[in-house]
């Protein structure tokens, strides 16, 4: 019989099955606003300016699908302890918007604020968590340092490394830091967006950008050219690419990024724990992987092959931390293209192509700042006035030398 | 194990060397602004493709450039910094006349 289940199911129990998303629509001469990059952030702006803006005609295009790019690579970290005021700010924003996402979407983004823990295995580490700890809760972000005994009772699967050269002297604990599903991040806006009226293309590649006097024009597409209104980039990976087709150069340079998970395993730890001192950060996923991420390769390249170099670091520091790993085997490995920005905080708002807007410089910090990019990107395009929240990001501050350095806080620490 | 061409050294292991950006022309430092230098020292190509760029051999902290393919990783040339100045064409000893003036 060549009936599907699917059907029987459907009419069996009066299921209408609905589609998130509806299929790729033919595309029309001209759009108020054009998001390019059908990621997380390029989603969310989409939503955000559809659910709480007039804009008019709104369009998403994404080269690949939805959600295949970085969005699809992180590892799923959510906090909020930076160092700087502008960043604390920020970040904490995305922690709040995260928090209620799955209720604002209708849609379950899994977001689980189990807690992060960062370690110290240096007095220099220490010394930085007192200043970041003293600063998010300045800005009223939830941050302690703590010492081995709480840490131990925190994480009972950790080693403290004590035959290490470098045992762990103490952490900051991030209480409302967590995970969320980055796949349903990406699905969830754009089942919203798309219901509000939004146009997603996916397989529809940008190949130029028409600016003429200073001001965008037109897009030219694989599937033809488009007259805009304004554009927004969202294309982490490829931000310098897509910048330079508009006539500008960005401060980025583009390293792979490699992480890795191994086999499910019975839930044994509860908290993001991250060693910056092994460049090494490990959760456990709600489907009982564990996430093991982020090294960074020693040189930039456009691509997402991994090395076995990589994975023989990842894994040695891991099993430092947790011993208890020893058995497990490894699932998959993979890679990002993470753009990289000399301060390590990103690269938001007005660009020198007057109705161009960026968003960009993600390197490996995007993903928990996914709701608030949305916002905040909206609010700009809607009103073309930078938000007070990410006005210190503008790509002006390189002029000005004013960068917001969040070196210490960002760089293997997620 | 991926190999590189040290112009000084041979064939060296690629974890003997250290990535050190990617070569551009130098502003004239009697002419620049603080936006050309800020441009300088900040923006990059980025470019996805054959790139010249800055490498050091570490063991023997020896510069040199080398053309590498973004996009594949490949190394596709190495050059002594004379080598690629001779390349380019700069005339080096007529430029640090021009600053003199």
């Amino acid at each position: 019989m060549k009936l599907p289940m699917k059907f029987l199911f459907q009419n069996l129990f009066g299921l209408k099955s609905q589609p998130d998303l509806p299929s790729t629509p033919s595309l029309k001469p001209h759009y108020d606003v054009a998001i390019i990059g059908g990621g997380g952030h390029g989603l969310a702006t989409a939503y955000f300016l559809a659910k709480y803006h007039k804009v008019g005609r709104i369009i998403v295009i994404e080269r690949d699908y939805i959600g295949g790019g970085n969005t699809g690579r992180n590892t799923q970290v959510v906090r909020a302890n930076y160092i700087t005021p502008e960043a604390i700010r920020f970040y904490n924003r995305s922690l709040d918007i995260y928090r209620n996402l799955s209720e604002e979407l209708d849609f379950n983004v899994m977001f689980s604020g189990r807690g992060q823990l960062t370690l110290a295995q240096t007095d220099s580490t220490m010394r930085g968590f007192r200043l970041r700890a003293e600063a998010n809760r300045h800005l009223g972000v939830e941050s302690v340092v703590v010492d081995r005994q709480t840490i131990r009772e925190l994480c009972p699967a950790l080693s403290l490394m004590d035959k290490s050269h470098q045992p762990v002297i103490g952490g900051l604990w991030h209480s409302v830091g967590g995970m969320a599903r980055h796949d349903a991040v990406a699905w969830g806006f754009a089942r919203q967006a798309a219901r509000l009226g939004v146009e997603i293309h996916q397989q529809t590649a940008v190949t130029d950008v028409v600016v003429q006097a200073g001001r965008v024009r037109g897009l030219q597409t694989s599937r033809g050219p488009i007259e805009v209104g304004c554009v927004v980039q969202a294309v982490a990976g490829a931000s310098s690419l897509l910048a330079n087709m508009a006539g500008f150069q960005l401060p980025i340079v583009t390293y792979p990024l490699q992480a890795l998970v191994t086999q499910p395993l019975k839930r044994f730890l509860d908290p993001l724990v991250s060693a910056p001192a092994h460049h090494c950060y490990v959760s456990q996923s709600p489907r009982g992987e564990v996430i093991i991420g982020g090294g960074s390769d020693p040189y930039p390249m456009y691509s997402t092959r991994v090395t076995l170099e990589m994975k023989e670091t990842l894994l040695s520091s891991a099993l430092e931390m947790f011993p208890c790993l020893s058995g497990a085997k490894v699932l998959r490995q993979w890679a990002g293209m993470t753009d990289m920005t000399p301060d390590y905080s990103p690269v938001m708002g007005k660009s020198p192509v007057e109705n161009y807007y960026i968003d960009a410089g993600w390197g490996t910090w995007g993903f928990k700042a996914t709701p608030v990019c949305g916002e905040t990107m909206a609010h700009l395009v809607a009103t073309n006035e930078e938000p007070e929240l990410i006005r210190s990001f503008s790509l002006s501050r390189f002029k000005s030398f004013r960068q917001v350095n969040e070196m210490g806080a960002t760089a293997a620490s997620h | 194990m991926k190999l590189m061409l040290c112009p000084l050294n041979g064939w060296r292991g690629i974890e003997e060397f250290s990535y050190g950006g990617e070569w551009r022309e130098s502003p004239n430092p009697d002419y620049v602004d603080d936006e050309m230098w800020s441009a300088h020292v900040f923006l990059h190509e980025n470019f996805r493709g054959p790139t010249a760029e800055w490498w050091c051999h570490l063991p023997s902290a020896y510069w040199f450039i080398a053309i590498r393919d973004t996009a594949s990783g490949a190394v596709i040339e190495t050059f002594t910094t004379i080598q690629w100045i001779k390349r380019l064409g700069i005339d080096v000893a007529s430029k640090n006349g021009q600053n003199e003036k």
